[in-house]
């Protein structure tokens, strides 16, 4: 009798899925930088303003940084996505000498979240990606849209609130994380993952070799489809100046204030 | 106007939110439909009725084993579509921040999200938002006729408004498990102080000298009922959790009361909580920026007062 042979398909090695994953990535004001205004309060004065990559976006680009360097991942290829004028482009330029493969600009006014959604969908549509992250907030507007928007409009899987993703397997495992609870979820591509603090815990600062890099790195400028705004920002307004902050030696007299003058206890 | 207020619960309590929400649309207009998925009972979602709620949309069993937001934000519409609704509110959580874009895009409505006062409408629909963490607010217009709003917390007080809630279940169409996803594990938010929905928080930053010290905080916390939080660098040193991170990319928290203990109040860290309604700051330096938002204020060493405020707590307690 012949023997039988016995085939294991575990033991089958897949050749890992070569994947492409694109950040989505704003151009904002630093953080530190002072805010005005100009036009009668109807635009963000930007003379004087220093102009990074929304600290959101760092995080997630950070990540794919690091899922693109990692050989086990299957990631091949890194694109960063952006939509803006050409004042942009060394918000772009950055990101390339962090790590990313090559870049795309939309050549576009951000006018809204919806507009800059629209963009993207109609840019992204044109390429092969298993993976797109966004930020869950840039600084400037604070809005959260962009991606869940982004995602509808692909109309494919998104999971918010993401504080971990990980590669295993030719998919990606990724943690969700809120005040509702932590949800571990496997999701096979394509979907996009919205990026809290965690993907990362620092953004990566870009070498001296990655800066040289990045200046022949292709950059794609894309012309826009039409759109219209779902929403127009008039002006903008300061906060109320607070009052002096009131000093006090003793505690009993702190906690009595608390309690009836700000009846906070 | 028809308004559909979405109100978020956990372990079947409404979050505190809820009752903003509701209280923000009935100044609105009195159409105000509530709508709910998951488990919360239907005594719990009828106090919403105290507030202006005059109907309210269950979703009783979702039947998903985890947050699909493609399926939750086509039922939502599928609801809006139902209902006429011309405005959706929801809150500026974890959850709308998910679902309100999918939502905008569905019903081609206008989101402004971080809401902070109510509308305008004698020009057209225009709301007040948080920008740039809270260095500016913006006027936005709303240009589409069906509009979506996400509140962030405090934007309004709790208004009565006694109204009688008509309930219902919503019988939804059955969504096939998306095959995209699969659950891996799954761990709900413990019950206790949740940092987002506190209302009072105490936060500790690196003045507080070592991870042994926070045992003075945890003290405080307990007297006061509050959540604990810590700035940046603390959790950087892994002396803390980085959940309890309060800043611009940790979290966001609008407290009545945020008591903030050997912290400088980098303008990364004040992103996070310059809405809180009041401000306690306690360090060293009177030169800090943290006393440049701070209401009340002590220039002290945090170990040396901890100790103190702790006993004058404890006085007011037992007075």
């Amino acid at each position: 009798m012949k023997n039988s042979v016995i085939f294991d398909y575990k033991q089958i090695k897949l050749k890992p899925t070569i994947m492409h994953i694109i950040v989505c990535i704003s151009h904002v004001p630093d953080t530190t930088t002072k805010i005005r205004f100009s036009g009668e309060m109807s635009a963000l004065d930007t003379q004087g303003v220093k102009w990074v990559i929304n600290p959101w976006d760092d995080l997630s680009l950070t990540r794919a940084i690091e899922l693109r360097e990692d050989a086990q991942s299957g990631v091949a290829r890194l694109t960063v996505a952006l939509v803006g004028d050409a004042s942009a482009e060394p918000t772009l330029r950055k990101a390339l000498a962090m790590g990313a493969d090559d870049a795309i600009r939309i050549d576009a006014d951000p006018a809204d979240s919806y507009t800059v959604a629209v963009q993207l969908a109609e840019a992204l549509k044109e390429e092969d990606y298993q993976l797109i992250l966004c930020g869950i907030e840039s600084s400037d507007h604070n809005s959260s849209a962009v991606g869940g928007m982004l995602a509808e409009l692909l109309n494919i899987p998104s999971v918010s609130s993401v504080s971990s993703i990980e590669s295993q397997q030719g998919s990606f495992v990724v943690v969700s994380e809120s005040e509702g609870g932590r949800e571990k979820v496997r999701l096979n591509h394509p979907f996009l993952a919205v990026c809290q603090k965690g993907v990362a815990i620092d953004p990566r600062i870009p070498s001296m070799r990655g800066v040289m890099s990045a200046r022949t790195k292709p950059l794609k400028v894309v012309t826009p489809k039409g759109s219209d705004a779902f929403t127009q920002t008039l002006t903008y307004v300061y906060p109320q100046a607070k009052g002096q902050c009131r000093f006090f030696d003793d505690t009993d007299a702190l906690v009595n204030a608390l309690k009836n003058e700000a009846k906070v206890l | 106007m028809s308004i559909l207020v979405f109100v978020e619960h956990l372990d079947g309590k409404l979050k505190k939110q809820a009752g903003e929400l509701v209280s923000y649309a009935a100044q609105i207009s009195p159409d105000v439909t509530l709508l709910a998925i998951g488990k919360v009972s239907q005594d719990e979602l009828a106090k919403m009725g105290r507030y202006g709620a005059s109907n309210c949309i269950h979703i009783q069993e979702p039947g998903l084993e985890m947050q699909d937001n493609q399926a939750y934000a086509r039922w939502i519409a599928e609801i809006a579509e139902k209902e006429g609704t011309d405005l959706i509110i929801m809150a500026n959580s974890a959850f709308g921040k998910a679902l309100a874009p999918r939502l905008s895009v569905r019903l081609k409505a206008g989101l402004v999200a971080g809401v902070v006062d109510l509308p305008t409408t004698d020009q057209g629909f225009r709301v007040k938002k948080k920008v740039f963490n809270g260095k500016a607010f913006a006027m936005v217009q709303i240009l589409t006729s069906r509009k979506i709003l996400t509140l962030n917390s405090n934007a309004c007080p709790l208004i009565e408004k006694p109204t009688e809630l008509q309930y219902q279940v919503f019988s939804q169409t059955q969504v096939p498990a998306n095959a995209a996803m699969e659950l891996v594990e799954k761990s709900q938010a413990s019950s206790g102080n949740l940092l987002t929905e506190a209302s009072i928080v105490v936060s500790g930053g690196r003045g507080m000298r070592d991870p042994s010290n926070w045992a003075h905080l945890e003290t405080l916390a307990q007297q006061l009922n509050a959540a604990l939080a810590c700035s940046k660098p603390v959790s950087d040193e892994g002396w803390r959790s980085h959940s309890e991170h309060v800043g611009q990319t940790g979290k966001t928290i609008a407290p009545d009361l945020y008591v903030a203990v050997g912290i400088s109040g980098a303008v990364q860290h004040l992103a996070g909580v310059s809405s809180s309604k009041t401000i306690v700051a306690i360090n060293t330096d009177k030169e800090a920026p943290i006393f440049e938002v701070a209401d009340y204020g002590m220039v002290a060493d945090a170990l040396e007062v901890l100790p103190m405020l702790i006993q004058s707590v404890n006085k007011l307690h037992s007075s």
